[in-house]
């Protein structure tokens, strides 16, 4: 098995499905030459061509669209939108057109379209390069939702999810892109609705998914100081929803922990609570807690988009909390 | 050429008369929901897509009774499906605004102005990336053409010289504001120059008129030399809605368009080019009134509201959300 970097494994991801499939194609903004903002499309113009990479104007609403025009006349386009900050001018065509068509035509449509994005804070880069929006894609039905917090997860699921038949909104880090880890040689798959157990525990289960999941590790290993043994369950998708994987673990700790980047206002975690305490409420020992982002607008200075993001220390905090 | 004549006529008649049962069964709360109707631009949808063959798309729009219909739609599974009921082309899903058949070449209507754009210049990049020699026609309103959307789409298929003819209906209104007061230039098809494409202004009212040019259009966009505009000029008889009131246009205007319908225009040509006779033009009435009594006894007396039961069927392909919010895959 060799080391690889997070872009590096959503490269080879996309390579070995176009060399596979020959419908398969990437547009997006500086995804040619440039190679993608973060370089996750890096090479691919040079093996597969400008029909198959397509660098687009800088138009999401027509890069979502006509994504999903295509997935549904035969192709499987990988579309990319720079920052998910920008996929608000591409929203109607996601929420509203890839969405809901097979519903509304009763079901007589396929729309398989990824829409590669990243988010998240970290490079002080303010409040239109870092937000985590991944609730608003959650809200209407239709859009399935990726997240991987390591390269081998990134890898296994992006292949999935390009074969997929439904929408897909793959949302990577910004911060995780230079991160590396262990990602087989041969082909593998991962099943979009597994959660992953990141590490196991028994007094407290941790619920979070992207590069929260690095930091709640990290604060997980510092609570072993307090003599506190935590579960981390990576959520790697938020649709299709492994909620089951969540009850087990509450049930086996009764504790719950829960932990997003994103704002904390509407945050998707916060369904996450709801439907424990409908389904697993006998089972708590304590109240479910979170650690957020602040509802503010992501500031740019250091000190600031610190304070606004859940940093292992907070999510100690939030850890003891959850314990007392 | 009679028979294709003929053809034109009772497909133009077949949506006036569908519109106008539609309307009736809207009064009754028959038909549920949204009342875009197309009377008055039946020559748009019917000579445009007289311009295609089987393997070519079409887009639509909220008020797409008149493409569904002129692309070969039934009009009982239409009637069904504006009532809701479960033998309507979307099982009662979609309605009025989301009528699709995707199968033939109908990838849907909309009920978000211009949003339709964007998915019509993607059917055209995957015929492209294909190398298949189909077109798309897209339909859209004037409304539709001061949306962002527009010119994002427009510019990509410019661009990438994609084999989509975008044909925009200017009935005038944007609901109720005026293009004159919505565009900064009077026409649509002046844009064209702005993407590379050739831009035509037509008469919508005159089907033979607007197939021609599309057929024109077509013939150049499947050559592989991109898009093109298309203008048409034409009117809708009826409000925006059923609860539009029209004060904002005026009898007059009302009737000077209705002195150029559609298809008392295209029997007048039959009858002075001894093509067909005042006879058989009303007996192509007679049969689709006769065609619209049975859609509407399908759709209204033989037709099921779909079970409660389908409420979460194929929201995703292949997986169903539980609505106990247990998800299982399938």
């Amino acid at each position: 098995m060799a080391e690889k970097y997070y872009w590096e494994a959503i490269r080879d991801a996309i390579r070995e499905e176009m060399i596979r499939d020959p419908s398969v194609f990437v547009m997006g903004e500086d995804v040619g030459v440039y190679g993608g903002a973060y370089g996750a499309t890096r090479g691919l113009i040079e093996e597969f061509g400008e029909d198959r990479v397509r660098d687009t104007p800088i138009s999401e609403a027509v890069i979502a669209g006509a994504a999903a025009g295509a997935a549904m006349c035969g192709m499987r386009p990988i579309a990319e939108i720079m920052y998910i900050d920008f996929s608000t001018i591409a929203m109607d065509q996601l929420v509203n057109i890839a969405a809901k068509n097979r519903y509304m035509f009763g079901g007589k449509t396929t729309v398989p379209m990824v829409l590669r994005t990243e988010g998240g804070a970290g490079r002080s880069i303010a409040a239109h390069h870092s937000q985590s929006l991944e609730a608003w894609f959650l809200h209407p039905p239709g859009l399935f939702v990726v997240m991987p917090a390591t390269p081998y997860d990134a890898k296994g699921l992006l292949k999935t999810c390009i074969r997929d038949p439904n929408p897909v909104i793959f949302i990577e880090h910004k911060m995780l892109y230079n991160t590396k880890g262990e990602v087989p040689d041969g082909e593998y798959l991962i099943p979009l609705g597994k959660a992953d157990i990141k590490r196991a525990g028994k007094d407290l289960t941790i619920v979070t998914y992207s590069r929260m999941v690095l930091n709640s590790l990290q604060a997980a290993k510092e609570a072993e100081k307090d003599g506190i043994d935590c579960e981390v369950i990576d959520l790697r998708c938020l649709r299709p929803l492994d909620i089951l994987a969540v009850f087990e673990s509450v049930k086996k700790t009764g504790r719950l922990l829960l932990v997003s980047e994103a704002y904390q206002n509407c945050n998707f975690v916060n369904e996450i609570g709801m439907r424990v305490m409908e389904h697993c409420f006998d089972y708590l020992d304590a109240p479910i807690l979170r650690v957020c982002g602040a509802d503010v607008p992501i500031p740019m200075s250091p000190t600031l988009e610190e304070e606004a993001t859940p940093s292992p220390k907070r999510i100690l905090a939030g850890i003891r909390e959850a314990m007392k | 050429m009679k028979d294709e004549y003929l053809f034109y006529l009772r497909q133009m008649i077949q949506i006036r008369l569908f519109e106008d049962k539609v309307f009736e069964l809207l009064a009754r709360d028959i038909v549920k929901g949204a009342s875009h109707v197309y009377a008055g631009q039946e020559a748009v949808a019917v000579g445009a897509c007289a311009a295609i063959g089987p393997n070519d798309y079409i887009t639509s729009t909220h008020r797409g009774h008149g493409h569904c219909i002129a692309r070969g739609g039934r009009l009982d599974l239409m009637l069904a499906e504006l009532c809701g009921k479960s033998t309507g082309y979307c099982r009662g899903r979609g309605g009025s605004m989301h009528i699709a058949d995707v199968k033939a070449g109908n990838l849907g209507a909309t009920g978000i102005v211009c949003s339709n754009l964007p998915v019509a210049t993607g059917a055209g990049l995957a015929i492209k990336m294909r190398k298949t020699d189909q077109v798309v026609l897209c339909f859209f309103g004037d409304g539709a053409s001061n949306n962002g959307a527009f010119h994002e789409s427009l510019n990509l298929a410019g661009l990438w010289k994609l084999p989509v003819v975008y044909i925009c209906e200017n009935n005038l209104y944007g609901m109720s504001v005026p293009f004159s007061k919505a565009s900064a230039v009077p026409h649509v098809s002046d844009r064209a120059s702005a993407y590379a494409m050739p831009g035509r202004l037509i008469d919508g009212m005159k089907v033979l008129e607007v197939r021609d040019a599309v057929a024109e259009a077509v013939a150049y966009s499947r050559k592989g030399n991109g898009p093109y505009l298309i203008e048409a000029s034409t009117y809708r008889y009826r409000g925006h809605s059923r609860s539009d009131p029209r004060k904002y246009r005026t009898k007059e205007e009302e009737e000077y368009w209705k002195g150029r319908d559609p298809i008392l225009l295209f029997s007048q040509y039959l009858e002075s080019e001894k093509i067909a006779t005042e006879d058989e033009i009303k007996s192509i009435w007679a049969e689709v009134e006769k065609e619209i009594a049975e859609a509407e006894d399908f759709a209204v007396n033989k037709s099921p509201y779909p079970d409660p039961s389908e409420l979460y069927e194929d929201v995703y392909c292949g997986w169903i959300q539980g609505k106990f919010d247990l998800e299982e895959v399938k």
